[in-house]
């Protein structure tokens, strides 16, 4: 059984007293002890789908139909207090700036400790012990005085492992990673990465959704990827296979427009036109009026995700 | 440490804000028409009568004179006499000054027990109950004159109901429950214009700080709603609410004049209302120097209570 199953999601928004669709009909498995790339221009439904499994929706938006299993339970149906109690225990979430993640009133301290005193049995003495252990295990130097310390005395990339921290107290069987590294340098990034892939993925099994615009990001930690262009999974499969052979225009576009060694000297390509806002997106196939080999059926037939090799699925009709 | 160095700066800046209100409220009294020596002579005033009292009181001087004078007593804690009754003005402050003290405090408590706690109701439900009852207490508050209110209050509540007395009261420390009884009222009356700008404030900000990013990581965290809002929502909203207090207790000292009147009580407003027309100017000049003491302190004290909120202003040590 997969650790985190979402069913056919679709999540909407309210602007101006209308429904608008950001996610439509998406579904992807998360197994354990992987690191799952949701990679998409932004506007693209990405984080939309991550707030959607945390059930963290702002007011004006809602899951219209779909299921979001975590092992046996179904996300999309628990009320607010079951909620309560399996976030941070068994899914948990960081976010893209960790500078605004920690609340900055409070010692780091106080909230490691409010984190792991909410779902853990632990006495004040048994949790701040844990929370050291946290902080040690995270690379955070002289974790003593640290908890001691204020948010705004850290950096971003300190921050970031503290968030790391909070999130990863209780063990959850899965963590969202929504941009963890946009924020940051390129080397803090990399560390960054590390320490999800070694101390989470390799050690204890956690199955990791990791939301990303960079490309890069994703060749570099990803086991699968899922491609999404306005609100679909227009390409799903291994990142071997996807990087070595993208079968969606798309996909296509989006590696040619990377800077790779090859190709240091030429132009880089860009994709045509913009992505679509909500509440004009296209019929058909979605990416059809940006797309190089579009054919007259993309204008009505949307294409289902279909698998087409042993590693690859792609929502294309060129491979009927 | 850090703290101590904090309130130490404020307090000397509080120096030059007093030396400037103290000038300030000098020029301003005698820039309204009316002679002293008139008042107190009343009929029997003849111009040689005049200058001699005038000349007792000090009023023959020029005007950076008679300010170099008055100073340098109040430097050396003398603030001199009442005009009519030649009894000392801080004997005259020490009995009404607590009147007032009290009042001002009791309707800060009572305004902040209804505004907190219905801002942030309103703010965790918007369109709710809570969020309708505030909008209203706003409108009312607002709009509502305080003499207006203090009398029907009176109206209601002691001549039809007997529940609490229309004037009159006992001092703190010798009857607290009569005393307690008899600012209730007038408490109510200044906390209800209070409130209404609280609850305002108090639902902003707590809708503000819900929407931050912080907010939505706590509850990713899984951390209990309870904690997430009356622990880390509050704590940040508290810092605008704060904000608010302090310059709203300039409009609590200045509703204290017009209610201590409505409700009789002998407080240092009516003190300040009644030397005024007699152009009392040693009263007046005290009394006014009293309050803007007063509204100074309670900034200073918004000044600590962000250091003590706000970790980063402590660090900063400014």
């Amino acid at each position: 059984m997969s650790l985190l199953s979402v069913r056919d999601l679709s999540t909407e928004f309210q602007s101006g007293g209308r429904w608008l669709e950001a996610v439509s009909d998406v579904a992807f498995d998360l197994q354990r002890g992987e690191i799952l790339g949701l990679v998409g221009e932004s506007g693209c439904g990405k984080s939309t789908i991550a707030y959607s499994v945390m059930r963290l929706l702002a007011r004006n938006a809602r899951i219209r139909s779909g299921e979001v299993w975590l092992e046996d339970v179904n996300l999309a149906t628990l009320d607010e207090e079951e909620l309560q109690d399996l976030r941070g225990r068994q899914i948990s979430m960081i976010f893209q700036d960790p500078t605004t993640a920690l609340d900055s009133l409070f010692t780091v301290g106080h909230q490691v400790i409010e984190t792991l005193q909410e779902h853990l049995n632990l006495d004040p003495a048994g949790a701040r012990q844990r929370a050291l252990e946290l902080l040690r295990q995270l690379g955070i130097p002289a974790a003593e005085q640290r908890l001691k310390a204020y948010p705004y005395q850290f950096s971003g990339g300190m921050s970031q492992r503290i968030a790391l921290a909070i999130a990863i107290a209780c063990h959850p069987q899965v963590l969202i990673a929504d941009e963890p590294t946009t924020a940051l340098d390129v080397t803090i990034q990399a560390q960054i990465l590390q320490l999800i892939r070694r101390l989470l993925v390799d050690e204890q099994g956690t199955g990791v959704l990791l939301i990303t615009h960079d490309l890069g990001v994703v060749a570099q930690v990803c086991d699968r990827v899922a491609v999404m262009y306005a609100g679909k999974i227009v390409e799903f499969g291994d990142v071997h296979s996807i990087f070595s052979k993208p079968l969606h225009p798309y996909t296509q576009a989006l590696l040619s427009s990377l800077p790779s060694k090859g190709i240091a000297r030429g132009r880089l390509e860009n994709i045509q036109g913009r992505v679509p806002g909500l509440a004009d997106r296209p019929s058909g196939c979605r990416f059809h009026p940006r797309c190089p080999q579009a054919k007259a059926v993309c204008r009505e037939r949307v294409p289902p995700l279909k698998q087409v090799s042993a590693s690859q699925e792609v929502a294309c009709v060129l491979y009927d | 440490m850090r703290l101590i160095r904090y309130i130490g700066g404020r307090l000397l800046l509080l120096l030059p804000v007093l030396f400037g209100t103290s000038i300030l409220i000098f020029l301003l009294l005698r820039l309204i028409p009316g002679d002293p020596a008139a008042v107190i002579l009343g009929l029997r005033a003849t111009p040689e009568r005049l200058a001699i009292v005038r000349e007792e009181l000090g009023l023959d001087l020029p005007i950076h004179l008679q300010y170099g004078q008055w100073l340098g007593k109040v430097l050396s804690g003398d603030l001199g006499k009442d005009f009519r009754s030649n009894e000392a003005v801080t004997d005259l402050l020490s009995v009404r000054l607590p009147v007032t003290i009290e009042l001002t405090l009791l309707s800060l408590a009572l305004a902040i027990a209804i505004a907190v706690p219905l801002g942030i109701r309103a703010a965790i439900k918007p369109g709710g109950i809570a969020d309708r009852g505030s909008m209203l207490l706003g409108l009312f508050g607002i709009s509502i004159p305080d003499f207006w209110l203090g009398i029907m209050l009176i109206l209601v509540f002691s001549l039809a109901l007997r529940m609490f007395p229309s004037s009159g009261y006992a001092r703190l420390h010798e009857d607290i429950l009569v005393n307690l009884r008899s600012f209730f009222l007038p408490a109510l009356t200044l906390a209800v214009g209070l409130s209404a700008v609280l609850v305002r404030v108090t639902r902003s900000a707590v809708l503000e700080v819900m929407e931050r990013d912080f907010v939505k990581f706590l509850r990713a965290k899984g951390l209990r709603e309870r904690l997430v809002i009356y622990q880390h929502v509050l704590r940040n909203a508290s810092i605008p609410i704060v904000t608010v207090i302090g310059l709203q207790f300039g409009y609590l000292l200045g509703g204290a004049v017009i209610v201590e009147e409505v409700f009789s009580l002998p407080g240092v407003g009516r003190l300040i209302v009644s030397a005024t027309l007699e152009r009392n100017y040693p009263v007046v000049q005290a009394g006014m120097l009293v309050v803007a003491f007063m509204f100074i302190l309670v900034n200073l004290v918004t000044d600590v209570l962000y250091a003590l909120l706000n970790p980063k202003i402590r660090g900063a040590g400014a």
